[in-house]
């Protein structure tokens, strides 16, 4: 069995950056993903001085192929159209990809099994706080949020305070915080961090005062969980290879949108007249808000997709208010969550989600547009 | 024989999963039975809140994400390592 297990070993290296220095041994299996520590800290450093270089240097660089390489001139539509396309795509992906690894990593030491520990019968108040907060943190997809609300249900964590979960979990990620940051600024995705928290808690306070449990459907409180062991014990090594994989996973999957949503947003950087935007999405139009969130709702993207367009929107004179209620119903409700949920849910308490979540977009909106 | 079990409910990373448990499995050339469990009832009665769940002879060894296959393999001489240690 032992000298199979050496297999395992030889394959175990499809993180690009860190090199195997794995020996082969009679505990090849419980070796097999570690290396010595200062191989990935050697990794690891070596990986940021490349990428602070690669981003301290992105600026000259592009000027110079836009203005002196291509001849371009920086007055006209097209020198900065493409200027605007060759300098934000790398940085976008540049920053993508180390917030992304980051996070990966930070999300090691969560898991759903130890948030439903941390949540379980947790008052409400404290519980919409702290739900909201392991939202970002736990590593969660749309997809199991079945087992994952019977598990919390099922572990007396409170309905309102499983809703503050799961509306935090999509809507504030590092996707869209990145995005956030590149194209607008720190203060711009710390708002969105805020507020994006301050409507998971109260929404999710909401929902727990409108005493909604008997619109769950019955078979979930029938249900009994087995016994939730942690069934990991991670080193540095592990947790920087699942870091490396959060980076294939999302970065693979959301570079196509960044790179196509920027294109688009040069294009209008470059050309579309400023009157028109302002008028349709501009402060002035007070519909503008419940407008952009009744079309995001249905809607289903990452953040990738819309960002550098509402970028360009509100470059043209569109209020952030109004972008930002967008962006956020886009990434917070969508029409497959809404399935998914529906196998716990009956649609009179879907019909309360969404129209408290989409109630406190929509307020937020509105704030931000009267405040800035 | 080894029983090697996916607990998912059709997702598409569940699918994802039992692909790799199978690649797993021919390039470990061992001899394995390769299920995949989506009634909810017994995904929760397994201890599983974050799917995919995958199980070595009944041994839950990772849930909530998508191993590589080379960390299938491993996880896989885990269990037996500690099953003939144990017995």
């Amino acid at each position: 069995m032992f000298s199979r297990t050496d297999v395992s070993a030889n394959h175990d290296v499809d993180a690009p950056g860190i090199a195997c220095a794995t020996t082969p041994s009679k505990l090849a299996n419980r070796v097999a993903a570690r290396q010595p520590a200062f191989r990935v800290w050697a990794g690891l450093a070596a990986a940021a001085l490349i990428w602070v270089g690669a981003y301290v240097l992105l600026h000259p660089v592009v000027n110079a192929i836009t203005y002196d390489l291509l001849h371009l001139s920086r007055d006209s539509h097209l020198g900065s159209a493409v200027n605007f396309f060759l300098y934000d795509t790398p940085k976008v992906l540049l920053l993508l990809t180390g917030i992304v690894f980051l996070m990966g990593i930070i999300r090691t030491f969560f898991s759903p099994e130890s948030t439903r520990r941390l949540l379980g019968g947790r008052r409400e108040g404290v519980g919409n706080v702290a739900a909201a907060g392991l939202g970002i943190v736990t590593p969660f997809c749309s997809c199991s949020a079945v087992p994952l609300f019977i598990g919390f249900v099922e572990a007396g964590v409170p309905l309102g305070v499983t809703f503050s979960f799961l509306i935090s979990a999509p809507m504030v990620n590092e996707v869209a915080i990145v995005l956030l940051f590149g194209l607008f600024g720190w203060k711009t995705a710390a708002l969105y961090v805020v507020l994006g928290l301050a409507i998971a808690i109260a929404a999710g306070w909401v929902i727990g005062r409108l005493r909604v449990e008997r619109y769950v459907e019955p078979f979930v409180y029938e249900i009994a969980v087995g016994q939730l062991d942690s069934v990991e014990r991670l080193t540095w090594s592990d947790r920087t290879a699942r870091g490396i994989q959060a980076i294939h996973d999302i970065v693979g999957r959301v570079w196509p949108f960044v790179v196509a949503g920027i294109a688009v947003g040069a294009a209008i950087h470059g050309y579309v007249p400023q009157d028109t935007m302002a008028g349709i999405m501009g402060k002035g139009a007070w519909w503008s808000v419940p407008a952009a969130v009744a079309l995001g709702v249905p809607m289903y993207s990452n953040a990738a997709g819309v960002l550098p367009v509402i970028e360009a929107l509100i470059d043209k004179g569109a209020a952030l208010g109004t972008a930002l209620a967008f962006m956020m119903s886009v990434v917070a409700l969508s029409l497959p969550e809404v399935i998914i949920l529906r196998r716990v849910l009956r649609w009179q308490l879907i019909a309360v989600f969404i129209g408290v979540v989409a109630g406190g977009i929509t307020a937020v909106g509105f704030v931000f547009n009267l405040v800035f | 024989m080894v029983t090697i079990e996916v607990l998912g409910s059709g997702c598409a990373n569940c699918q994802r999963l039992e692909m790799i448990a199978r690649e797993a499995v021919a390039k470990f050339g061992i001899e394995a039975q390769v299920g995949h469990v989506t009634d909810i009832k017994e995904i929760m009665a397994r201890g599983v809140i974050a799917t995919p769940g995958l199980a070595v002879n009944d041994r839950l060894v990772s849930t909530g994400r998508v191993p590589s296959a080379a960390e299938v393999m491993t996880l896989i001489a885990n269990v037996l390592a500690e099953e003939s240690a144990g017995s």
